[in-house]
């Protein structure tokens, strides 16, 4: 299999990897970095199970190549933990109940993450437009909106 | 320490991994040396199986086999919960569409998807397949199913795999006032949980390990023993928690596949279903249900008349179950004066039916309460209170000789009726509906349950319970932190291997709170006991001069902790308690379900909703969901049940439905063309109540829940559509365009209404 050279950050943490030139994102992350928070379920970019942040953006990574990573900082849903202690807004999801079988959840905690760090107060309306993308088939969207609406509070300085 | 930890909404347990990613799905599983599979399947339902040539396939660099059902002991095993009919491989044709019939295993996922590209299977397509009701009942079409599977059946020469009469009374002889008889439909959907299906097996010593996102772990490892003749002690199943079960993970499907696999290799075979294939291997039945209605003019229940017909796959899987015991509590939570239900599961060439939330009830209460609304409508009688006047009341045996209606069910319709305002002004262009359904709770059960007190009071559970996001870990974890007076994260709850986990007949029907809570109830009880045994020994006074409450020990003088008494009384050598427990529910031979339930869980839904005349969308303006629980362990928890079930039946009510075309294709495969809800679909305000009246049979009162809610969202707001609008539609999903098209009849009765909306390329056919 012919591979190609991808240097990218993960988390925070420098990688220089041989990727295969069709493999997604997802593929390596999962795959080759092991970092199986990162969910497969639609791969056609339209469950949101596979989001992670790019250069500061959500981006669904089974539409993305590996190899358009080149040079990005990239972050998984292990990478909002600081030092074993959890993000507000982790422990946002977790107080409002907003966790049930918690395969969406890396993909809602993504995608929420990406807002909150553009707009640090958004609108319940904003919330849940920009998570439409992630589909929770337990249907706990009401929990996972006031959870993004508490954790974008206790911001507040 | 001693704080009473149920009734209150700690985290929950296992939260943590799932918010880090930490927590591992069956996908998720690194094995060794592990070979990938990929299935090969054909692009039609019904196809005659020639010949397989896996030659290409074969040369593919990695690829270590192809297995074909020539491949397997011949006769190719069958197997199944309800009836031995579905084969591991398909046998001489296939019978839906996505069926498998060979399977590749490779070095790769690549390389395996690669060869199984190349497999040649030599086929027919045969005509006449049977993809939906009319067809399946039609004698003239061909049977689905081998008649010689079912020998001594007198059915067995059509595609009627059984007909379930229940009632009572005289149905023919009832007087009534006026008569309502309908048609309704109940729409194929899938379960669409956000982890596809995923199976894994390994050889392990002279026995086999296998991993599945199962629910029912136990039936798994029965059934895997029986096909591959191992004792059940060298099977082991691995459960990890399920991405979403929904019942279409409750049985076996591609485990023993999967497990032939391994055996053959020698080495661990790892299968995970892209969505497109979860799609295919499971589905909710489908129905059309004819109601007859009865009704005296002031609103009293006469009599119900059902007839429900549904359409299962092609094999029974447990399809038959959810027919039988989601059509006999057919007439509701009414009295209901003569009673005649007849239902039957019609097998068709489309994929197996299974269990899914609801259990065959959400499509029978669809029809009998829309019925009655349109009774009301027709007697001039508000909708309310037409249901209050039929509500049974405790206790009654609204079906005779059956379990007694369990709780004051009139509290949570009164709630409902308040909080979305019933009574109240409506504006314009808004309707309101309400709803009530029942769901049969476990008719039989077997749960059992370890608990160890470890020497420092931290405690573990063993619970064969599956959490797939009810929380079941979090709910046992709380009853023994609060029986063993532990803090919450000092109890670790082992569930997921048969190796090391006694024995849970299965997690459904809502009764793991019930069944598995009074068994981890029991085991810490006798922990209780041996604790009081040992404090008595200590304090030198008889064992029934000592209690225990709340981890708090009672003795006649004096108070200790569990610690104070457990440190001195295990001594020097150190040690630990074990507790079993077990919640047993036998069957009821006679008993046309094998048993009378253990609880009913009853939900309230009321809706107010509008219309967009120019699109046919309907905007969920409020919300309300009441469900009567006995206890809530956690409330959170019990909020999050009950709005999600109301959230997941919002699917069924307005969006899904599975598209065949004329070759019993499905042809909507996956996310971008099967609509679930999303956030954007929340009604404006949510709001969801809980009665608690300490009525249920499970720990400190509680019953099962989670089911109820999804009973009714389709009757509440096709009821709120029809009063908003002044059309009624019978036929779900209420999409848009099913709606417009009533609209634009109602206006314009030249266009009249179609039953089935007719899209701009293959027909929908149900």
């Amino acid at each position: 299999m012919t591979t190609e050279a991808l240097a990218c950050t993960v988390n925070g943490r420098p990688y220089r990897l041989a990727v295969a030139p069709h493999h997604t994102l997802l593929d390596v992350l999962r795959d080759q970095l092991g970092l199986t928070g990162t969910k497969a379920c639609c791969l056609v970019g339209e469950c949101g199970a596979c989001t992670v942040i790019v250069d500061g953006r959500a981006v669904n990574s089974c539409l993305m190549l590996a190899l358009e990573a080149e040079g990005s900082e990239i972050t998984t849903v292990e990478g909002l933990a600081r030092e074993g202690h959890l993000s507000p807004l982790q422990e946002a999801f977790l107080d409002h109940g907003a966790v049930q079988c918690g395969f969406c959840i890396p993909g809602q905690l993504m995608a929420a993450q990406a807002l909150l760090q553009r707009d640090a107060h958004p609108t319940v309306g904003r919330v849940r437009e920009v998570l439409a993308g992630n589909l929770c088939r337990c249907g706990g969207y009401g929990q996972i909106t006031d959870a993004v609406m508490a954790a974008a509070e206790r911001t507040v300085r | 320490m001693n704080a009473p930890l149920v009734g209150l909404s700690p985290q929950r347990v296992g939260g943590r991994d799932r918010v880090t990613g930490a927590q591992q799905y069956v996908a998720d599983i690194r094995l060794p040396d592990v070979l990938h599979a990929k299935l090969v399947t054909l692009d039609c339902a019904r196809a005659r199986l020639i010949g397989i040539d896996t030659a290409a396939a074969e040369q593919v660099p990695g690829v270590r086999f192809v297995m074909t059902a020539a491949d397997l002991p011949q006769p190719v095993p069958r197997f199944g919960p309800q009836f031995q009919d579905r084969p591991v491989l398909a046998v001489g044709e296939t019978k839906y569409h996505g069926e498998p019939v060979a399977a590749v295993a490779a070095e790769t996922e690549e390389a395996a998807a690669e060869a199984a590209r190349l497999v040649r299977v030599d086929y027919e397509v045969l005509p006449g397949g049977v993809f939906d009701l009319a067809a399946a009942l039609d004698p003239a079409s061909p049977l689905v199913q081998d008649p010689s599977l079912r020998p001594n059946d007198p059915l067995a020469g059509t595609n009627v795999l059984r007909e379930h009469r229940y009632g009572w009374g005289d149905v023919d002889a009832a007087a009534a006032d006026i008569v309502v008889e309908h048609d309704y439909a109940f729409p194929m959907v899938t379960h669409f949980a956000i982890e596809p299906h995923g199976f894994m097996a390994a050889p392990d010593g002279d026995g086999i390990a296998v991993w599945s996102s199962i629910q029912h772990p136990y039936w798994l490892q029965r059934i895997l023993a029986q096909l591959l003749h191992l004792p059940l002690s060298k099977v082991r199943v691995y459960a990890p928690d399920p991405g979403g079960g929904f019942g279409g993970k409750q049985h076996a499907k591609l485990e023993p596949l999967v497990a032939f696999m391994a055996l053959r290799a020698g080495r661990p075979v790892r299968l995970i279903l892209t969505l497109d294939e979860t799609f295919q291997a499971v589905r909710r039945t489908s129905a059309e249900v004819h109601v007859r209605t009865g009704l005296l003019s002031d609103g009293t229940i006469a009599f119900q008349d059902v007839r429900a017909d549904y359409l299962i796959g092609a094999y029974a899987d447990i399809a038959d179950r959810v027919v039988s015991k989601g059509s006999y509590p057919a007439c509701g939570p009414y009295r209901t004066g003569a009673a005649r239900i007849v239902a039957r599961s019609v097998l068709s060439h489309t994929t197996p039916a299974t269990a899914f939330r609801g259990f065959g009830n959400p499509q029978v209460n669809w029809a009998v309460e829309s019925n009655l609304d349109d009774g009301a409508r027709a007697l001039g009688l508000d909708r309310l209170e037409i249901r209050l006047r039929n509500l049974a009341r405790r206790g009654e045996a609204f079906i005779p000789g059956d379990t007694p209606a369990d709780g004051d069910w009139r509290e949570s319709v009164e709630r409902a009726a308040a909080a979305i305002g019933w009574a109240t002004p409506l504006a314009a262009g808004h309707g309101r509906g309400i709803a009530v359904g029942i769901k049969s709770g476990p008719t039989t059960g077997l749960s059992l349950a370890t608990v160890r007190l470890l020497a420092d009071g931290s405690v573990i559970v063993y619970a064969g319970t599956s959490d797939m996001g009810q929380g079941a870990r979090t709910v046992l974890a709380q009853i023994a932190a609060q029986e063993l007076g532990a803090p919450l994260a000092w109890v670790q709850v082992v569930m997921g291997d048969t190796a090391i986990v006694p024995y849970d007949q299965q997690t459904s029907a809502s009764r793991s709170s019930v069944l598995m809570g009074n068994a981890v109830l029991g085991a810490c009880r006798q922990i209780q006991a041996q604790l009081c045994a040992m404090a008595a020994r200590l304090h030198d006074v008889p064992p029934s001069a000592v209690t225990i409450e709340g981890g708090v020990v009672r003795l006649p003088d004096r108070e200790a902790t569990i610690l104070e008494v457990l440190k001195p009384g295990l001594g020097r050598l150190g040690g630990e308690l074990i507790g079993n427990g077990e919640s047993r529910k036998e069957e009821e031979p006679g008993h046309p379900l094998s048993g009378r339930p253990a609880f009913f869980e009853f939900n309230c839904t009321a809706v107010e909703a509008e219309v967009d005349q120019a699109t046919g969308a309907t905007v969920l303006s409020r919300y309300v969901t009441v469900s009567d629980v006995g206890r809530a362990l956690n409330p959170l928890q019990v909020t999050m049940q009950d709005e999600g079930a109301a959230i997941q039946g919002l699917g069924h009510t307005l969006w899904e439905h599975l598209i065949f075309d004329e070759a019993g294709r499905i042809r909507n495969l996956g996310a971008i063309d099967y609509r679930i809800p999303t956030t954007l679909d929340l009604p404006l305000e949510m709001h969801s109540e809980m009665v608690e009246n300490g009525d249920g049979p499970g720990p400190y009162g509680s019953k099962g829940m989670s089911e109820g809610a999804l009973l009714c969202v389709a009757p509440a707001v096709a009821a709120a559509v029809a009063e908003a609008t002044g059309v009624v539609i019978r036929d779900l999903p209420l999409t848009p365009e099913r709606v417009w098209r009533a609209l634009t009849g109602a206006r314009s009765p030249a266009q009249s209404e179609t039953r089935e909306p007719v899209l701009a390329g293959p027909v929908e056919r149900r």
